[in-house]
């Protein structure tokens, strides 16, 4: 079993539940957008993805790994970028992405190799040398994304990572992971509440107070509808 | 090199940046000392009467007593910062690009004690080359003997951070930290006056200075800095060392979800 698989999974914060028996599969090189509104859950879903915090209730496998049980093979299978920037800020891309490398146990010539690899990728070559600090906004996301693919994972996690973005940006940055997933075979779960962010050909699962709601193609769920309205009816209707 | 290696020297070249590039922490961590030394030292020289003991062999000023004290009080205010910056990475998210490694959180944890722990020791060396230019040298071994004694006490100093910081929600909460743990611990220690001297004055206060562990790492320093060992010193700190390794261990367990608070 490859790609991602979540089988239900349930966690709560002391006496509020935010999550519920939540179970859903990703299959390899298929590109799913986690739709939720804010307070779903999404953010607690992608920390015990990356395995921040555990919870006793559920399963979760990444790239064929239980992350209970391997969760070092499990963690050195995901990409992840965290909806806040996690870039040190004072130093270059460069050396953002070499430490990094180093935090997964590269270095080296094979580390400058998937860095230069990496850059190459999201276009972001020829910033290298730049500080992080002095990047725009979207320049630091792809840097960011460039960053969780040198480890060469399997999977794909990404936590609203166009939150704060202007359209534009936006969706070069949607279309760069889309790319990602349709060329390199990457599985991608993208978190966003953005419903402009989702193309049909993708697999969505809408999240709601900690409750799956819908899981299919996009184009399957919304019909003729729009996805925002199909969204909005979904979770109005259960708010 | 093995991973794990190759990730211990990037997390020590990281601190090792950030630390040449806050310029005003490297200047505030040894003007802080130094202004004991100078200033305070001084005034208590009159004061204070100290008599020979262990491992002073002579009659010593009140300037060569504190030296000791105040390399502890570097490597524990040091240790404090370290961990207020592991503070200031989880509210800003770095902390989680550490914890998804797939190296052991326990290893991950081990680096960032040991990258603190260098830089404390950087600046002690700092504080005693200037401390010898001001007059107070120590014997030539001691500069020597003083860098494994360094290495314990810092580790043992940043687990104590480090298992503070597991405990603290927000940075906001950190200047309670500053009054309810580094002043009692560098107060009710041995780093100002010998603890015979705090008899005197109470057995309750003498008590707790000799149960606490920075008045042990405080007397390893000050031995070691002679060229000397102290057996009970090493053993106190290395104990305490193991407890609050263990601890900050605990505390970032993901089971327990430590980061989970900020979400």
């Amino acid at each position: 079993m490859t790609g991602l698989h979540v089988e239900k999974l349930s966690y709560r914060y002391g006496a509020k539940q935010a999550l519920k028996q939540v179970s859903f599969g990703v299959s390899p090189g298929q590109f799913c957008a986690l739709l939720g509104p804010n307070g779903a859950g999404k953010s607690t879903l992608f920390s015990l993805l990356t395995r921040l915090f555990t919870t006793p209730d559920g399963q979760i496998t990444i790239a064929g790994h239980d992350l209970r049980r391997e969760p070092r093979k499990a963690l050195a299978k995901i990409g992840v970028v965290f909806q806040q920037s996690t870039l040190d800020l004072d130093l270059t891309v460069h050396r953002n992405l070499t430490y990094f490398a180093a935090l997964h146990g590269l270095s080296g010539r094979e580390a400058a190799k998937r860095i230069d690899a990496a850059l190459d990728r999201l276009n972001m070559s020829e910033r290298r040398h730049e500080r992080a600090r002095d990047l725009n906004g979207g320049h630091r996301r792809r840097t960011e994304i460039a960053r969780c693919l040198i480890h060469d994972p399997a999977v794909l996690l990404l936590d609203e990572p166009t939150v704060g973005l202007d359209a534009a940006t936006r969706r070069a940055i949607t279309d760069h992971v889309h790319d990602l997933s349709e060329n390199d075979g990457l599985t991608v779960l993208w978190a966003t509440h953005l419903a402009d962010e989702v193309r049909d050909t993708d697999q969505l699962v809408v999240l709601h107070h900690g409750e799956i709601l819908a899981n299919n193609s996009c184009a399957a769920l919304r019909g003729n509808q729009a996805l925002a309205d199909f969204f909005l009816d979904l979770t109005g209707a259960e708010a | 090199m093995t991973p794990a290696l190759i990730a211990l020297r990037a997390i020590v070249l990281r601190e090792a940046l950030r630390f040449v590039r806050q310029r005003g922490r490297f200047i505030a961590a040894l003007v802080r000392p130094l202004v004991w030394l100078i200033v305070f030292a001084a005034g208590f020289r009159a004061a204070l009467g100290l008599s020979i003991t262990p491992p002073y062999q002579t009659y010593t000023t009140y300037e060569t007593y504190i030296v000791p004290g105040l390399c502890g009080m570097i490597v524990l205010f040091n240790g404090m910062q370290s961990s207020l910056s592991l503070v200031y990475d989880r509210e800003m998210g770095s902390m989680r690009l550490l914890l998804t490694s797939p190296l052991p959180r326990w290893w991950l944890l081990v680096c960032r004690l040991i990258a603190s722990t260098s830089i404390s020791i950087l600046q002690v060396y700092s504080f005693l080359a200037i401390a010898a230019i001001y007059g107070i040298t120590l014997p030539w071994q001691g500069y020597l003997y003083v860098l494994p004694a360094l290495a314990i006490a810092g580790v043992m100093l940043g687990a104590l951070g480090l298992a503070l910081s597991s405990l603290i929600k927000q940075l906001e909460n950190f200047a309670g930290v500053m009054n309810f743990v580094i002043f009692p611990m560098f107060f009710l220690s041995s780093a100002l006056y010998p603890l015979w001297k705090m008899a005197e004055s109470s057995e309750l206060l003498h008590d707790i200075c000799a149960v606490n562990p920075f008045t042990h790492a405080v007397e390893l320093i000050r031995f070691a800095l002679y060229a000397q060992f102290n057996a009970m010193a090493l053993v106190w700190t290395c104990l305490a060392g193991v407890i609050l390794l263990a601890l900050a261990l605990w505390g970032y367990d993901p089971a327990r979800g430590l980061v989970r608070r900020k979400g």
